[in-house]
């Protein structure tokens, strides 16, 4: 017991912590970084609350793929970061007062929130006892059965995101060769060849 | 000592409040402003996931995977949009596009 | 159908005709409508002279139920009684004269079906206006004619001079219809009617009796017929609202002499003759008149000794007549007023179309300080000019001589102090008459040609259609005087009238108009001939005189050249004043208030919100994140404070 509540607070804090770092950071680089220590330490309290293949997911996913593209561009871009965080503190009065509002109204709402007693007989997809099926099995029970649909659509959305990403970056350059290779297979010989007549002594 | 679902919400809310504070203070870096975004939508799942462990509800999970797959989604048509936008104006200072502006 | 339907409807039809479908049918056919129309018009005016006068014939004629509105209700009726009668006569056949004259005049322009057209319609108005059989009627002619002296004074309507000179007439006349208006509607209020009839036999009851405005008593008639008379005053040029007759000059001579020498201005005249039952028992208002008569008379005269313009010396010579008359009816001597309209409308129309003959042949000249020399070469013109100016002096057995010399033996005889004033300045601006017709006669026929040898190469006589009714006003010049004086200013006048004019017994100006002392009556030819001699020797004789004597006089003669500086006053005291208010009705009632919060205000509000609106359209994404993050803020807040209790 004591062990889950080290360990929650020991995740807790460094996402909390990681996730500043993020939005103070001065360089972006950093900031990426951070990002992927959150995501770790979020996997963390993932597991902790029994959610295995989401906190898997989160990593590889996230961590994986989505931070590791920040990172790439804003490695590939090739920007003055420094420009870009002038003015950073004009807004913090704003921001922090937004924040804080909000932070605020939230922690009220944990002050006084309560689990309606019916809650639980209405769950949909009652979580199987650990002992008998793992967290991934029943995931994968529901997710293949119930909610194919959705989880196709979802596929659908990543296979768009994909192709609008490709078309939006893909840049035709002139002048670079490329192999075509319907062109080499329609190739005949009339396109290719001819044979011309050589008079002696006058070239072509 | 016990680690209910009140501990997981505050961190949750922790983290959607950095996540709005950092889109205030990066305004021009709109990087940045693309990971405060994935903060705040990781404060969701978090969220989602603590219900759906408190509520024993595997609904909660698979609501949160959808969640990633929109915000994986999302990062990369925004990064992409970005990458197009550094390459036409050399810049990704989101201070000078006002296009938007009829 | 009478011939009095003939008479006054005719001139409509050829107005309508020649002005709604003068283009198609040409300018000869508009031509000829307008003029056999009212030519027809001016015969059966003399026929129906003859049947009044001579046989005694006073009908009333029915055209239709006008206005029948509760309590109050108008029919429009032809008054055809001798006041009417003799009215006809003068304003049928000046204005088919003119109509003729005009054939020749207008020749050269553009537009003449218009013109016509505005002529016929003027005639039919003028008939409206003296055969009214009640107010309403007689206010309906009242507008008519102005509106159509309106349209003819800017006939050419490209001149802004013209159109400034018209809108100078109607607003000045507005002045006077206004006060016309209250009057009728004083009338009303006092008798209940409109109607002549009633009005004029509820007159003696009404005499002395007094109503309640803003407190104070008021005699009924006294304030009646004054407003009444200020209407007259307008449309009669009389002093104080006389400054647009000049300026009416602007439009063509015809219509000068038809509208603003013979007929038009002559209304006034004729309404007050026609409420003679009213101003017999209003001895204020007659005095009033006297006094506004005989100022005029005098003033017109003096202006008319410096003015250089031919036809505005014949202009102010027209006001002076008008004081004439109006100082005669001020005295009660209503038939000889009438009388002297008669009288006048013929020789002044003479002047005038003799004027424009003159200008036709100078090539469109009408300053008279670049004509001289011309007798030779107009004969014609001038041998009628000559009669004119005769007539208008009142030099024994001209017309004006009859109606001349009873008004001032009227004005002398009237016995009362206003009388006495009215006759001093009559004799006064006698004088003066005299002297500036013959200044007139003087500098445009002899002496040296100043038109350059250009000009007086051209100098032809006018064609025998402007002729003709030259001759026919000069008949009218010699012999209306003689032929009418025994019947409408006789001893036996009450006969020619009948009751068309009524005057009180103890008002006996008619009766000792007779007896008045030799001087009185040899007066006004004496100095009728001192005023010729006076201009004979300054023209002809001892042609420096007038420049010398002007040197001498500068301020005078400014003075006089500048019309008393009336223009001058009327133009700070009203002129400016209005616009000035009118400036800030434009820029601060209407442009201000009214468009500024009304149209233009509710468009620029939209503006301004739009901008504002736009301002948060700003354009940039973070922006947008903002508001977003706000509006999350702002609803989460919106779920505790409201929807948590």
């Amino acid at each position: 017991m004591i062990i889950q509540a080290l360990a929650f607070y020991l995740f807790a804090a460094i996402t909390v912590a990681s996730a500043f770092m993020v939005i103070a950071s001065r360089n972006p680089v950093h900031s990426v970084l951070f990002l992927i220590l959150a995501f770790f330490n979020a996997a963390g309290l993932f597991v902790l609350m029994g959610a295995e293949f989401l906190a898997m997911i989160l990593v590889i996913v996230y961590v994986g793929a989505v931070a590791v593209l920040f990172l790439f561009v804003v490695m590939m871009l090739d920007i003055n970061f420094v420009e870009l965080r002038q003015g950073f503190l004009q807004y913090l009065p704003i921001g922090g007062l937004v924040g804080a509002i909000l932070l605020i109204e939230l922690a009220l709402v944990l002050g006084s929130w309560a689990v309606a007693p019916a809650a639980q007989q209405v769950a949909m997809d009652p979580i199987p006892p650990i002992e008998d099926v793992t967290n991934t099995h029943a995931l994968g029970a529901v997710l293949y059965t119930k909610y194919i649909y959705l989880f196709q659509g979802a596929g659908l959305i990543l296979l768009v995101a994909m192709i609008g990403a490709i078309v939006l970056t893909l840049r035709s350059r002139p002048g670079v060769r490329r192999q075509n290779i319907a062109e080499q297979v329609s190739r005949r010989r009339e396109d290719a060849v001819a044979i011309k007549k050589v008079e002696p002594g006058q070239g072509i | 000592m016990t680690i209910g679902l009140g501990h997981y919400l505050t961190v949750a809310a922790i983290l959607f409040t950095l996540g709005i504070i950092g889109i205030f203070l990066n305004r021009k870096n709109v990087i940045v402003i693309l990971m405060s975004i994935e903060l705040m939508l990781l404060a969701v799942n978090i969220n989602l996931v603590a219900f759906s462990t408190h509520l024993q509800d595997l609904v909660g999970q698979v609501f949160a995977l959808f969640v990633l797959t929109v915000a994986a989604g999302e990062a990369a048509i925004g990064l992409a949009i970005l990458v197009v936008y550094f390459r036409n104006r050399g810049t990704i200072a989101v201070e000078d596009i006002n296009l938007m502006k009829g | 159908m009478t011939i009095y339907h003939l008479i006054v409807f005719l001139p409509l039809l050829a107005a309508i005709v020649a002005g709604f479908f003068g283009r198609r049918i040409g300018d000869a056919a508009s031509m000829a409508a307008t003029c056999i129309a009212v030519g027809i018009g001016a015969i059966l005016s003399w026929v129906a002279l003859y049947q009044v006068v001579g046989q005694g014939n006073v009908v009333t004629v029915k055209v239709l139920d006008w206005i029948d509105s509760g309590s109050f209700s108008v029919d429009w009726a032809l008054k055809i009684d001798q006041l009417t009668a003799v009215m006809l006569v003068v304003v049928n056949t000046v204005s088919a004269l003119v109509h003729i004259y005009s054939v020749g005049y207008m020749s050269h322009d553009p537009s003449r079906p218009r013109f016509f057209a505005y002529l016929s319609l003027f005639t039919f108005a003028m008939l409206m206006l003296v055969t009214a059989d009640n107010f309403v009627q007689l206010y309906m002619g009242w507008e008519g004619v102005g509106l159509a002296s309106y349209l003819l004074i800017g006939f050419w309507f490209h001149k802004p001079s013209a159109n400034a000179a018209a809108i100078k007439a109607f607003v000045v006349n507005r002045v006077g219809d206004f006060g016309f208006a209250l009057g009728i509607m004083t009338l009303f209020f006092a008798t209940g009617s409109v109607s002549f009839e009633t009005v004029f036999a509820a007159a003696p009851d009404l005499a002395g009796k007094t109503f309640n405005f803003l407190g104070g008593e008021w005699d009924i008639l006294t304030v009646a017929t004054f407003l009444l008379f200020l209407g007259a005053m307008g449309k009669s040029a009389q002093l104080g609202l006389h400054t647009w007759l000049p300026d009416a000059m602007e439009g063509p001579t015809p219509v000068s002499a038809l509208i603003h020498a013979a007929t038009m201005v002559t209304a006034g005249v004729f309404m007050v003759a026609r409420c003679s039952p009213l101003f017999e028992y209003a001895p204020d208002t007659l005095a009033f008149v006297t006094v506004i008569g005989a100022s005029t008379a005098f003033f017109a005269a003096t202006v008319g000794l410096a003015q250089n313009d031919i036809k505005r010396v014949i202009a102010y010579s027209t006001c002076s007549q008008l004081g004439y008359m109006f100082f005669a009816l001020g005295v009660s001597a209503y038939p000889a007023a009438i009388f002297h309209l008669f009288t006048h409308a013929f020789f002044k129309a003479l002047l005038f179309l003799g004027a424009g003959s003159v200008i036709h042949a100078v090539d469109g000249e009408q300053d008279m300080r670049k004509m001289g020399g011309l007798w030779k070469h107009i004969k014609i013109t001038y041998a009628m000019m000559w009669i004119g100016s005769l007539a208008l002096a009142g030099l024994p057995f001209f017309a004006g001589y009859y109606s001349k010399d009873m008004i001032l033996e009227a004005a002398f005889a009237a016995g009362s102090g206003v009388g006495q004033y009215a006759f001093v300045l009559g004799m006064a601006a006698a004088i003066l008459t005299a002297f500036y017709s013959w200044r007139l006669l003087f500098m445009t026929f002899h002496g040296e040609p100043r038109a350059d040898h250009h000009v007086m190469e051209h100098v032809h006589e006018s064609p025998w259609v402007m002729l003709v009714p030259l001759f026919v006003l000069a008949a009218g010049a010699l012999f209306a005087g003689v032929a009418f004086a025994p019947g409408m200013i006789g001893h036996h006048w009450q006969e020619f009238w009948g009751n068309s004019i009524v005057i009180l017994p103890d008002h006996k100006a008619m009766e000792a108009a007779h007896d008045v002392p030799l001087w009185v009556k040899l007066g006004p030819i004496v100095v009728g001939l001192v005023g010729i001699f006076v201009a004979w020797i300054a023209y002809i004789r001892d042609t420096g005189l007038p420049a010398r004597a002007v040197k001498q006089h500068q301020v005078l003669y400014q003075f006089l050249l500048n019309k008393w500086y009336f223009d001058e006053i009327y133009d700070f005291l009203f002129v400016r004043p209005a616009m000035w208010l009118g400036r800030l009705f434009w820029k601060g009632g209407d442009g201000k208030i009214i468009d500024g919060l009304g149209p233009d205000g509710f468009a620029a509000t939209v503006v301004r919100l739009a901008k504002r609106a736009s301002i948060l359209q700003s354009g940039y994404v973070y922006h947008y994140a903002f508001a977003m993050l706000v509006g999350v803020a702002a609803l989460v807040t919106y779920f505790f404070t409201v929807m948590g209790h």
